[in-house]
């Protein structure tokens, strides 16, 4: 006989029939009718037509009954209140029951049944019950408590059950103990501002005196109810995480993330020298590691923990790896989660057997699973440099399976690791290209679309690649389409010659044919850049990319305190605060770690100083900040400051306006060539151009305006190897513009026409930004003067020497080569001051191997005189300062491909015939020092 | 707290719910059955759901899904572990735990479930009191319900749950006092194509039965405690000893229970029992390849390793196999691709081994991926971590008990990649 006969049902009225048995006399008649209800209930059937006739049975001796009727009662008790008075009645005498068990029944069952009317009656039992001798009925009462709340807050409050509610923190018995806590911690979480959890010391000491004797669930909600609180000092944080440190054994897995919370917010207060610490961190590992044999259930809500505990405190898992090595039938969730985890423990020391595991995953069945082990290696060459290497060749290798979701997903790996690594892997791209057809991922797509953009210059057919993305280009999505219109423009701004048609065709598609904003938007962007100025579009769209770090993807460190005080919570799960998805954000308290607060006896060592502040040594480089602010002040060239009569930026600035679009700009977006570059005598330009430089200027005999060092004019080409045609030139850089000065010069006995001039590809990609313009013929021995103004967009290639330029120059007659060297500092750019903070940090930070030395002798100037002629080239004096008498300059200097140069110049006073200047130059490119050596070394002998 | 229960078969229907405070609309059940749509399999179905209003946590047991809904911010911890114990309390009552058992006893079930929480509060959660709370049922219970009329629920109070030991019910007796204790290990591991441990680690357990008169009190000691430095205890045990002395010490409940679970990590040499010798190549030009497997034992501290079953899922191109065992018998599911060999016992002087050929889907290309073989066997008499228990004293009560110590181990999840 089992209860399944309960859910047969007779051809007649199921209801009508049980209404009959219901008010049969017979008392085992009776019992089978409750049970047949109950079942009817249990299934979702409603049955709440028998209310009447249910409450009727309740009074009763019979146990069983009792109860089956009581549980009836909670659930439809709501649906008929008028009702539900009726049974007011026996549930009172029910509390005044010698038995305990029915006591406790009377009043737990009474709390659930939802109706306003019943709570009134309700108040006097409970008040008794919360009393009552027996510790059983006290617990029973106290959940009660958090019912009532739950239906009517104001009653609770009025009646005084909440101060009751708090004297049973110090009950006795340590389950009324927890329960007290539980049902004051739900009922804070609707009162936030209360201060219903007062913790004081003493009754934190007789929760932690319960925590050890109540039943495994009293425990969590003690736990839980710990963590809320804040030790006053370091001592006290110790002494509760001691006790606290015990329930790590627990086999309940809730209590012990429950203690590991507890311990890791009371860490926090914990200085890192003591010995405990070491003993706590020792001890927190192995219970996180035994959460991950349990079911898989709890290790995914363990293992989301322990990603965030990891991030915390990497130290304490660090050892551990192999367990988060996943095995093939966990759940997928369960892979996930492992894989996530085995990235952020990943480091040099575990990193081949990590990447072993990896790939092994990738050769799995499950797609999803695949594709987070193929971006793993990824984040893995990212993480970890030293891997990096390895990394690609995985990489390649799983390229070559032709797998086609692994290839997919490996391309935008590593279009991750070209960020982080420029120019370390670039010789894969060929390897790359050959799988570009069989992408069809739009994040795939754009990952090879950026690549080819980015790459444009080393990969020959780039605008045919980029070409036949072009075709299809209103059905890519948008991710592709914002790609391709930027790889476009990239590879126009680095091959402009080839690719003009192309980059209007992608403008126009993108900003007429377009419906997207965000499309249409950037296309017009770029357009109107390109067409007043590519030196800056260049700039824009060439910048150098922030490298890429691991931490794109960690959990930013306040949002991780944060999370750290609710582990073990949902909070935990969804790696949110509550606040973000709570119901309504209602009782959420912003939570925090503690702040490290000493015992007033413990003395402060150094080493607890806070980790913020800079440490002294550091301050050394630049002498303090007093000094430094007059230095600054000297060199200031802002507008406010009438300084002396230097070549101010701002006047600079005004000047970039009146000349820098006429000379540069590609007028007309249908026609990228720019109108006959009006060769304006540069002079012109600025009227008001400071009198020193204009001295300066007359000098080298050329006619320019303030600005870097300009070499006289040199023969680059003599008339006897180019028939007739003597070139000689100069550069120069003027307010941000580089120009080539030309004199050609007709030695032959024929009229010269068709002048044109082309370079080849060189180190920092100097190319002309407009055509040779050489209005008239050029007769027999006749001069003309040209300035061709250049751009720093064109192809790049090394050159040997560094700044060697290779022109070629064609005229009526023949073409004719020749090569030059330019000197570095036409290549300095005006906003090459780096920040203080920054000058520093990047001093330190570029290894010493990359210093270079060099002595200027004869060099008879002064501090100031060197760091003014100086600055007119754009190299920036930082600070400055004195040491044993000595002139220590640190300055910076920045190339137009973004290179940063930074130098320390040292100037011994004293005689100034014999005065030597000592300069130290730190790059990250060292190769570029010894010609910026020259370039220092030509403005100030000049 | 704890809102309420759905327990929903593996079709997709709800066939009990339970509320513990307000009644939650069933509909809530639809993100649920929207998630179990997309995972591809039941085990892969999220446990932790958000819907607007409500979070649903579930746990995958005997085919039939616990789903609790919860409303506020509560350990999601909690509340699976609590599903657990449901779990576990069911299948204490009723044997098993499936849904017709459920649905025959559902008035106990619903009992059960009303005891275990209040107002979504864990109420009473050790199977010690709710049996005294609620009586299971028995055959001869309920004839004996049916002729006298009588209930099968207990009309005392739970003593237990007032004592210092509220694992334990008072007034116990028996004629034959006796105490059991299984040490079972299940050992972790994968190990790699070429037979090196790629990862290894033991969970044991100790499981107890013990079934002795009025309060005793119990201390077992080990004799190489060093063993056990990640361990978690029934709450009986006096966590203080343990770290002083490294003695367990405590007075056991009645009847079954876990005295202790522990972990030998990864860090520890594992000693490794078997060896999986294998040979399995697909070549992209014929339709045939070819399958070999050996199983050896490899440090068994000469104890003989049984009940070896061997079980792998082949590639999906994989239409049929052709293979011989020299022991055991084996099948192949065509359907789900699942290839089981029961080899049975091993013989370490004729070693079993699975030879043949298989033979893949026309034209098909090399499958990508290689198959794991997944490993079960068994050891009487040896903890494979070595642990021993040392001695067992009983104070506190007069008699002499029976004494047992068994040991076992298991495979855990033993993998072997190809």
């Amino acid at each position: 006989m089992t209860d399944s006969k309960y859910f047969t049902t007779t051809k007649k009225g199921e209801i009508f029939e049980l209404k009959a048995e219901l008010n049969s006399d017979k008392k085992e008649k009776k019992k089978e009718a409750v049970k047949k209800v109950i079942a009817s209930m249990t299934v979702g059937k409603d049955v709440s037509a028998l209310f009447p006739d249910v409450v009727n049975c309740m009074q009763t001796d019979n146990l069983e009954l009792k109860k089956l009727v009581y549980l009836y009662l909670m659930n439809y008790a709501k649906s008929q209140p008028d009702m539900a008075i009726m049974a007011v009645n026996t549930f009172v005498k029910d509390c005044e029951d010698p038995n305990p068990l029915i006591r406790a029944l009377a009043v737990r069952t009474m709390g659930c049944i939802r109706v306003d009317k019943i709570t009134e009656y309700l108040c006097e039992p409970l008040r008794k019950c919360l009393k009552d001798e027996d510790p059983y009925v006290r617990k029973t009462a106290a959940v009660c408590v958090a019912k009532l709340h739950d239906i009517n807050a104001q009653l609770v409050e009025d009646q005084g059950f909440l101060d009751t509610l708090k004297d049973l923190i110090s009950d006795s018995n340590p389950m009324v103990v927890a329960n007290a806590v539980a049902a004051l911690s739900e009922i804070a979480e609707s009162h936030p501002s209360s201060n219903l959890l007062d913790l004081n010391p003493q009754s934190i000491n007789k929760l932690l005196t319960a925590l050890n004797e109540c039943t495994e669930w009293g425990q969590i909600f003690i736990l839980d109810c710990l963590a809320n609180y804040t030790p006053k000092d370091d001592r006290e944080a110790q002494s509760i995480c001691e006790r606290v440190t015990p329930r790590l054994s627990h086999a309940n897995s809730a209590v012990v993330l429950s203690a590991v919370k507890v311990l890791m917010k009371f860490m926090e207060m914990l200085s890192k020298d003591l010995d405990y610490y070491g003993t706590l961190l020792k001890k927190l590992a192995p219970p996180l590691v035994t959460l991950l044999s349990a079911e898989p259930e709890l290790q995914y809500v363990a293992l989301r923990n322990i990603n965030l505990i990891v991030q915390k405190r990497p130290e304490i898992l660090k050892h551990e790896m192999k367990v988060f090595f996943v095995k093939y039938n966990d759940p997928i969730y369960v892979k996930l989660e492992k894989l996530d985890i085995m990235i952020r423990l990943a480091s040099q020391a575990n990193i081949a057997q990590v990447l072993a595991e990896l790939k092994e995953y990738a050769t799995e069945v499950d797609v999803d699973f695949v594709r987070k082990a193929v971006r793993a290696i990824g984040r893995c060459a990212i993480k970890v440099e030293q891997s990096a290497e390895r990394c690609v060749s995985t990489l390649l290798d799983l390229i070559q399976t032709k797998v086609n979701y692994v290839v997919q997903e490996a391309i935008v790996v590593i279009k991750d690791i070209f960020r982080k690594y420029p120019n370390k892997y670039e010789s894969v791209i060929a390897t790359l290209c050959e799988n570009l057809d069989s992408l069809d991922e739009p994040e795939a797509r754009a990952a090879m679309i950026w690549i080819v953009g980015e790459y444009a210059e080393r990969i020959d057919n780039a605008d045919e690649l980029l070409e036949s993305f072009l075709e299809g280009f209103h059905d890519e999505s948008t991710q592709v389409q914002l790609q391709l219109l930027t790889a476009i423009v990239k590879l126009f701004l680095k091959k402009p010659t080839e690719t003009q048609e192309l980059v209007q065709q992608v403008l126009s598609l993108a900003t007429q044919d377009s419906d997207n904003p965000d499309l249409r938007d950037r296309g017009y962007i770029y357009w109107r850049l390109l067409s007043t100025d590519p030196v800056a579009a260049k700039e824009v769209v060439l910048a150098e990319k922030p490298l890429i770090s691991e931490e794109t993807d960690l959990i930013e460190p306040t949002l991780l305190d944060e999370l750290i005080c609710y582990i073990g919570t949902l909070a935990s799960v969804y790696h949110k605060p509550p606040s973000a998805f709570v119901e309504g954000g209602r009782g959420v308290v912003h939570k925090s770690l503690p702040p490290r607060t000493a015992s007033s006896e413990s003395t402060e060592s150094p080493e607890t100083a806070p980790a913020g502040a800079p440490p002294g040594e550091q301050l050394d480089v630049i002498p303090t900040q007093g000094d430094l602010l007059g230095d600054l002040l000297n060199l200031d060239l802002g507008p406010p400051v009438s300084g002396p009569p230097l070549a101010t930026s701002s006047v600079q600035m005004g000047a970039v306006d009146l000349l820098g679009s006429g000379l540069d700009s590609l007028i007309g977006a249908s026609n990228f060539v720019s109108p006959p570059a009006a060769a304006v005598p540069a002079n012109l330009g600025a009227p008001m151009g400071s009198g020193l430089s204009d001295l300066f200027d007359l000098t080298s005999g050329v006619g320019t305006l303030s600005g870097s060092y300009v070499a006289p004019k040199a023969v680059w080409l003599p008339a006897m190897k180019a028939k007739g045609l003597e070139i000689s030139g100069t550069f120069t850089r003027q307010v941000g513009s580089i120009s080539m000065d030309l004199q050609l010069t007709n030695k032959a006995l024929q009229v010269m026409t068709d002048f044109a001039i082309q370079f080849n590809r060189n180190s920092f990609g100097l190319a002309p930004a407009a055509p040779l313009q050489v209005h008239a013929p050029l007769s027999p021995n006749q001069t003309v003067e040209i300035s061709l103004p250049l751009n720093t967009v064109g192809s790049v290639m090394k050159m040997e020497p560094l700044n060697n330029l290779q022109v070629a120059v064609k005229n009526n007659i023949d073409v004719f080569y020749f090569s030059t060297l330019y000197p570095l500092h036409i290549l300095f750019v005006e906003d090459g001051k780096m920040d203080r903070q920054m000058f520093l940090a990047t001093w330190k930070d570029i290894p010493n191997e990359n210093e270079a030395q060099f002595q200027i002798r004869d060099c008879p100037l002064n501090a100031e005189a060197v760091s003014s002629r100086l600055q007119s080239s754009n190299i920036f004096t930082i600070a400055k300062r004195n040491v044993e008498g000595q002139d220590m300059l640190y300055q910076s200097l920045k190339l137009t491909n973004g290179i940063w140069v930074l130098a320390e110049l040292r100037i011994q006073p004293g005689n100034p015939s014999f005065m030597v200047l000592q300069l130290s130059l730190k790059c990250r490119a060292p190769e570029v020092s010894q010609h910026v050596y020259q370039a220092y070394e030509t403005i100030l002998k000049n | 707290m704890i809102h309420s229960l759905f327990l929903i078969n593996s079709a997709g229907d709800i066939f009990l719910e339970k509320h513990w405070k307000s009644v939650v609309s069933r509909s809530v059940c639809d993100y649920f059955f929207e998630a179990q749509e997309r995972a591809t399999e039941a085990e892969n179905v999220p446990p932790v759901i958000s819907t607007p209003h409500h979070y649903l946590l579930s746990v995958y047991r005997h085919k039939i899904f616990f789903v609790a809904v919860i409303q506020t911010e509560v350990p999601p911890l909690f509340v699976i572990e609590f599903l657990h114990r449901v779990v576990d309390t069911f299948q204490d009552y009723f044997g098993v735990c499936s849904e017709p058992v459920l649905k025959d006893n559902v008035v106990v079930v619903y009992e059960v479930l009303e005891e275990m929480l209040d107002n979504g509060f864990p109420l009473a959660t050790e199977s010690n009191i709710l049996k005294e709370l609620i009586k299971p049922p028995t055959i001869l219970r309920t004839v004996v319900n049916t002729i006298t009329g009588s209930t099968n629920v207990g009309d005392q109070l739970p003593t237990g749950q007032l004592s210092v030991v509220p694992w334990r019910r008072t007034g116990v007796k028996y004629t034959n006092n006796e105490a059991y204790f299984d040490v079972i290990e299940e050992i972790d591991a994968i190990i790699d194509k070429s037979g090196s441990t790629v990862t290894a680690e033991i969970q044991g357990v100790i499981d107890a039965c013990v079934k002795l008169t009025g309060m005793p009190d119990l201390t077992l000691s080990f004799m190489n405690p060093r063993l056990l430095d990640d361990v978690s205890f029934h709450p009986c045990v006096r966590f203080k000893r343990w770290e002083s002395e490294r003695i367990l010490s405590f007075i056991p409940p009645d009847g079954n229970f876990r005295l202790l679970s522990y972990h030998v990590s990864a860090q520890n040499l594992v000693a490794i029992p078997v060896y999986v010798k294998h040979n399995i190549s697909f070549r992209d030009s014929s339709s045939l390849g070819r399958f070999e497997i050996t199983v050896g034992p490899k440090q068994t501290m000469g104890k003989s390793i049984e009940g070896v079953t061997v079980s792998s899922q082949m590639p999906r191109g994989v239409l049929s196999m052709n293979l011989t065992p020299s022991q055991g018998t084996h099948t192949f599911d065509p359907v789900t691709k699942m290839l089981s060999w029961d080899v049975g016992k091993i013989n370490p002087q004729k070693l079993p081994s699975l030879k043949g050929t298989v033979s893949l889907q026309a034209g098909a290309s090399k499958p990508d991926e290689n198959p794991t073989i997944n490993l079960q066997f068994k050891i009487q008499q040896l903890a494979i971590s070595g642990l021993k228990v040392n001695r067992l004293d009983m104070y506190g009560e007069k008699y002499k008990p029976f004494k047992g110590i068994k040991y076992m181990t298991k495979a855990g999840k033993f993998q072997v990649r190809t």
